[in-house]
């Protein structure tokens, strides 16, 4: 454990064979090969993903158009007669929207969301973690019960504040269109903490180690201490944080909408999809649910699959 | 260790503060009390003369300290919604919290060590493919829809555990607990699984990858080339390595454990101080959620406190890092 | 109730709570949230009232048709040669549960104690002057002037027992800023069928019938008072056979419980308007695109929003069939309705077009919808759908969700431009409508006109009718005002709510059209 980790994956000349070569062989990629369940999952969430982004152009049509919508195609079973005619491969909802439409919109919001909001809360959390971590001290002391005041409350609860208070700065007639970015930044200001504590953990064990110290010895610039030595020594951590914590940035979102507030109706989310389902259990209208919620299921699943593979694939110890 | 424990216990009561402050300053966008409190049958002159009663039309900070002053003297008022006083209120439904709490911790404890040691040691087997999966499907859904499914199956399909509520109560001085009776441990059952989820699946990965990077190190290594069995290894000496994590992860979760009840209490209509907050913030009853968020912010903190502790008794090496450190 | 689970049930709670009545029917009845208070004066809210309801008892009360009918008063009437007094008449040999007579000093008390200052109760009462004991059993009112209509305010002013509650120190209403629980708020005594056993706010409240109550002994004797806030759990209680009575079912799961076996539901209309208001008046919308005029202040643009509104598509699909489809913000139970008046037109796309082009707006403009998402039944749905509706005829909507206690602030500051609300008219009688909603904005009056509609003439004669004793003029008047209102589109209207209660089959419960079932109505089959 006392080795300085060097990146296997970056030979020190590695000039002959060509670069796809060398990509194809190294570790990264090897362990890729290797498990059957992460090239399953990398395909799930990139298909998701297309879906998502590329919504506005392949999906049969745009829910979130209320003008295009019709409320007497409400309700029609997957494949079932619809009012209009038109034809809905997983039926549609309350307010006649196509199911499969609303999925591929909604998983857009919700990727854009958790993507954001998780990136915003990882670069806040560990260029924090970082700096208490190894400046210690007052601002350390300062960081942490910041931190410390920010998990005494769940996340949700943080989320529903910002939010709030997000709205009151607001005029109520602005408010629907900064409705997402108040979410981004509600999620991202709800979950920093995490990573800042176990950062700063893993930065105040690295500290003690006699490489650091060596590095301070000898004048290193503490940022590029940081960054070079310690930073890839958390990456473990902060991955399996990040991982888990897209996903549950995603189901953040959709207890929001459970508790009232998050992205506009008219623009439903995948969680404000199985709020709205969630609605129609006892009635007999399952696609409703289903639907999305087994496309949040398998987001957050292969997200989380993913991020479990590129923990081990990234930390040599482990292999 | 006296001088850190001071410490921590003065950066702790600024924790609090702050808390109170902040918990005060978010309630001012969070709504009206006055016109749920008053309801159709009101004019503008009524509205005017409730918040001139309640305080509202006073400056921020006179408000804030009175309500720091009486905060101090466990005085958070009448609840605007329930008209009895907050204080009370708290400690009539903090019980089934905490003994909701303490159930799911226990299973996520339990199951989530056996099953993060169980994977870490059959690494590469159907069963941990499984269980890691599973896992993850858990934390992959909402709390509401997997409390709701779990009503849907164990208490409308099968009718084996009550839907909703706490079962029969046997009151123990103030205590009220539902673990004596029969309806009241079969009504724990579906809450206590549904709040655990989370917190499993987070304990189970943080062993599992902890027991792999310690049966990694040179000193297991060393420890097999003594010719200690595998089971000494395993468990005498990997395991406890990676003790101080989830001492940690799982302190500091037990706190957001309460806090995190909100949703599971409300699905489940467990009379809780989460569902009691949920109930609060629909109508603004604003005494009601300050005291609340004081509330579990004091949780929080003894928590932390006590961890913090433990990590200093039990990491010597963070011993010399708090000392250089500050 | 006889499978063996619930004796053992049954067994376990009588242990515990020490008390077992031979032949009790207990009813476990959900509602989605408790009584705030027992306290009868404090707060004006329906659920509060309905539970109250079994404990205290009020002067009159409305039969399931809405009519009114005695209760504590066996007659009521105005004082012949002064039409400003009521004459009530007591039930004679009516007790409180503490053993004490009613007698017309309780009542004296007890309208003094609801036009208290911390009272809720007291804007219903805002007209009494005094009130006087005659002799032990005949009560006057006298009010500020003639009040016709004054025996429509009385139906949630419940009567309590002066010695009991000068003894705790009741003579006023909890005040919020005191700090302290007035006696009320826990302990009662009343008058009504059942008397409290025991209560856990939130939880659990428990009744037992009062064995000395003046009225037919009822079938239920005993009351588990249960509230369930998710919509999903409390039907999942009911389907569980956790509870016997669900009175807040959610629309869409009506169909399903009537196909169930061993369940029923009990629908009737409620007296709840649900409409969309916007902005009158000269000044720009806030939300608008168009900014140097208001679109709305003209009568073609109004017109046009209406034809958008397609009410059977709304009442069929959101509502599952649930509502009845308005044309007037006036429920059909209260006086100055008329099938004329709530007749409205057919949805028309191309001439609501044509109308917003001739208003001068062929491009439509922009606008936002405030909308509350957990105040009536389906109320985003609703907004939702008439988003998309507008959106046909070029009125782009963002549409604003917020939780009640978001939304009243907003629409209660006038910050809305375009807003769904509800209202209930527990007077029956459409003064009330006019006082809140038509009426200038001041501050005894309009307090919900949040588009700031304002029209002097027709607030004379909403201030006259509060006087005028001649009911035929009164009511000629009141349809006179309807015809602006109409005209103007003041308010454009969607539906009536429908109220549904579920239960086991073998019970039945009618609907209340104030949402205000008495347990003593609960019949069992045989």
């Amino acid at each position: 454990m006392t080795d300085l980790p060097h990146s296997p994956e970056q030979p020190v000349a590695a000039a002959k064979p060509s670069r796809w070569r060398n990509f194809w062989r190294s570790d990264i990629v090897w362990s890729y090969r290797r498990s059957p369940v992460t090239i399953v999952a990398s395909i799930v969430a990139t298909l998701l993903i297309l879906m998502a982004v590329f919504a506005p152009w392949i999906a049969p049509y745009n829910p979130f158009n209320p003008a295009t919508l019709n409320l007497m195609d409400g309700f029609t079973p997957p494949g079932g007669a619809s009012y209009s005619g038109n034809n809905y491969l997983l039926g549609t909802d309350n307010q006649g929207r196509d199911v499969f439409s609303t999925i591929m919109y909604g998983s857009r919001v919700s990727l854009f969301v958790g993507v954001l909001a998780t990136l915003f809360a990882m670069v806040v959390g560990v260029g924090l973690g970082l700096v208490a971590g190894y400046v210690g001290g007052v601002f350390d002391a300062i960081i942490m019960r910041v931190a410390d005041v920010q998990l005494s409350f769940p996340a949700i609860l943080i989320a529903l504040l910002i939010f709030g208070v997000a709205r009151g700065l607001i005029p109520p007639n602005q408010q629907e269109g900064a409705a997402v970015w108040v979410l981004i930044l509600a999620i991202g200001l709800a979950n920093w903490a995490q990573f800042a504590r176990t950062v700063r953990g893993a930065t105040m064990v690295e500290r003690q180690k006699d490489y650091v110290a060596a590095a301070r010895i000898l004048g290193v610039n503490p940022l590029l201490i940081l960054l070079r030595h310690v930073l890839p020594n958390v990456v473990g951590p902060v991955l399996v944080i990040g991982t888990i914590g897209l996903a549950l940035a995603i189901i953040e979102e959709a207890t929001l909408s459970y508790l009232g507030v998050g992205v506009p109706p008219t623009q439903p989310s995948l969680g404000t999809l199985i709020r709205i389902g969630q609605q129609f259990l006892f009635s007999g209208e399952w696609w409703i649910l289903l639907f999305p919620a087994i496309t949040l299921v398998l987001l957050a699943l292969s997200v989380n699959l993913l991020g479990d593979w590129l923990r081990d694939a990234l930390n040599p110890k482990l292999r | 260790m006296l001088a850190f424990i001071a410490r921590r216990l003065a950066q702790s009561v600024v924790v609090m503060l702050v808390v109170a402050f902040i918990a005060f300053l978010v309630f001012r966008y969070v709504g009206d009390p006055v016109s749920s409190m008053l309801g159709q049958d009101s004019t503008m002159a009524d509205h005017e003369a409730l918040r001139e009663r309640l305080g509202l039309n006073e400056p921020f900070y006179v408000q804030f300290y009175h309500f720091v002053t009486n905060a101090l003297q466990g005085q958070f008022g009448i609840s605007y919604r329930l008209q009895q006083p907050v204080s009370q209120l708290i400690m009539e439904r903090l019980p089934a919290t905490i003994e909701l709490a303490f159930a799911s911790s226990i299973i996520a404890l339990v199951l989530g060590v056996g099953l993060g040691i169980y994977t870490a040691l059959r690494q590469r087997t159907f069963g941990t493919g499984v269980i890691m999966t599973l896992s993850l499907i858990g934390v992959s859904l909402p709390t509401f829809l997997i409390g709701i499914g779990l009503i849907y199956i164990f208490a409308v399909e099968l009718k084996w555990l009550p839907s909703f509520g706490r079962g029969q109560v046997v009151d123990l001085g103030w205590w009220r607990t539902g673990l004596l009776t029969e309806s009241g441990l079969r009504s724990l059952i579906l809450p206590a699984i549904t709040l655990s989820l989370f917190q499993l699946t987070l304990i189970m990965r943080l062993v599992r990858a902890e027991m792999l990077e310690v049966l990694r190190t040179d000193y297991i290594r060393f420890a097999k080339a003594r010719g200690l069995s595998q089971r000494a290894i395993n468990f005498g000496h990997a395991l406890r390595n990676t003790m101080v994590p989830v001492i940690t992860i799982t302190g500091l979760q037990l706190g957001s454990v309460i806090a995190f009840a909100i949703i599971t209490e409300t699905v489940f209509q467990w009379p809780g101080v989460g569902s009691l907050f949920v109930n609060s913030v629909a109508v603004v009853d604003v005494p009601v959620m300050a005291a609340y968020l004081v509330f579990v912010a004091l949780v929080f903190v003894v928590i932390n406190l006590i961890v913090d502790i433990l990590y200093f008794i039990v990491d010597p090496r963070l011993r010399d890092g708090a000392k250089s450190g500050r | 109730m006889h499978s063996s689970l619930t004796r053992i049930a049954a067994a376990l709670i009588a242990s515990t709570m020490l008390a077992g009545v031979a032949n009790a029917e207990t009813i476990r009845w959900a509602r989605s949230s408790d009584a705030l208070t027992l306290d009868p004066h404090s707060q004006n809210q329906g659920v509060t009232h309905t539970f109250a309801h079994h404990i205290y008892e009020t002067l009159l009360d409305r039969a399931v048709s809405g009519e009114l009918q005695p209760r504590l008063a066996t007659e009521w009437h105005i004082k012949e040669g002064d039409p400003t007094v009521w004459v009530f008449k007591l039930r004679e040999g009516v007790k409180f549960h503490d053993g004490a007579d009613f007698t017309a000093e309780d009542v004296v008390f007890s309208l003094n104690r609801a036009r208290s200052e911390g009272s809720n109760m007291k804007q219903l009462h805002a007209e009494v002057a005094e009130v006087r004991a005659i002799d032990d059993h005949t009560v006057e009112v006298q009010m500020i002037g003639p009040s016709p209509l004054y025996p429509n305010n009385i139906t949630n002013t419940f009567m309590m027992d002066k010695t009991w509650s000068e003894a705790h120190d009741l003579q006023e209403v909890q005040d919020f800023g005191a700090g302290e629980t007035n006696y009320a708020v826990l302990n009662t005594n009343g008058t009504g069928p059942y008397t409290l056993e025991s209560r856990e706010v939130d939880v659990r409240s428990v009744l037992k019938l009062n064995e000395g109550w003046w009225g037919e002994t009822p079938a239920v004797t005993e009351i588990h008072f249960l509230p369930i806030s998710d919509n999903a759990t409390r039907i999942a209680a009911l389907l569980s056979g956790d509870v016997d009575i669900v009175q807040d079912v959610p629309v869409q799961d009506i169909e399903r419980l009537q196909n169930s076996a061993g369940f029923k539901v009990e629908t009737g209309p409620e007296n709840r308007i649900i409409y969309f208001g916007y902005k009158f008046g000269e000044a720009p919308l806030k939300s608008s695109n168009i900014t140097d005029s208001n679109p709305i202040n003209n009568p073609l643009v109004r017109e046009a929003m209406e034809l958008a509104l397609d009410r059977d598509a709304i009442q069929r699909v959101v509502m599952r069939g649930q509502s009845v489809p308005a044309g007037i913000a006036n429920p059909p139970f209260v006086n100055g309705w008329t099938a004329e008046l709530d007749a409205y037109p057919k949805p028309d796309i191309e001439k609501a077009k044509a109308l917003l082009a001739e208003a001068g707006y062929p491009d439509g403009f922009t606008i936002t919808l405030d909308t509350p998402n957990n105040r009536y039944v389906n109320d985003e749905a609703i907004s939702t759908a008439y988003v998309g509706m507008l959106g046909q005829i070029g009125i782009k909507v963002t549409l604003a969700s917020r939780p009640v206690a978001e939304h009243s602030p907003i629409i209660l500051a006038n910050e809305s431009d375009f807003y769904l609300l509800g209202w209930g008219v527990p007077t029956f009688d459409s003064a009330y409508i006019f006082n809140d909603l038509v009426h200038t904005k001041n501050a005894t009056h309009g307090t919900y006109n949040v588009g700031l509609y304002s029209n002097p003439e027709i607030d004379d004669k909403i201030i006259a009718l509060g006087t005028e004793t001649d009911l035929e003029k009164r009511n000629a008047s009141i349809a006179e005002i309807w015809k602006v209102v109409k005209a103007d589109r003041v308010l454009l209207p969607v539906h009536n709510q429908v109220l549904a209660y579920a239960m086991r089959d073998d019970l039945t419960l009618p609907v209340h059209p104030e949402n205000q079932p008495y347990m003593t109505m609960v019949k069992f089959a045989e």
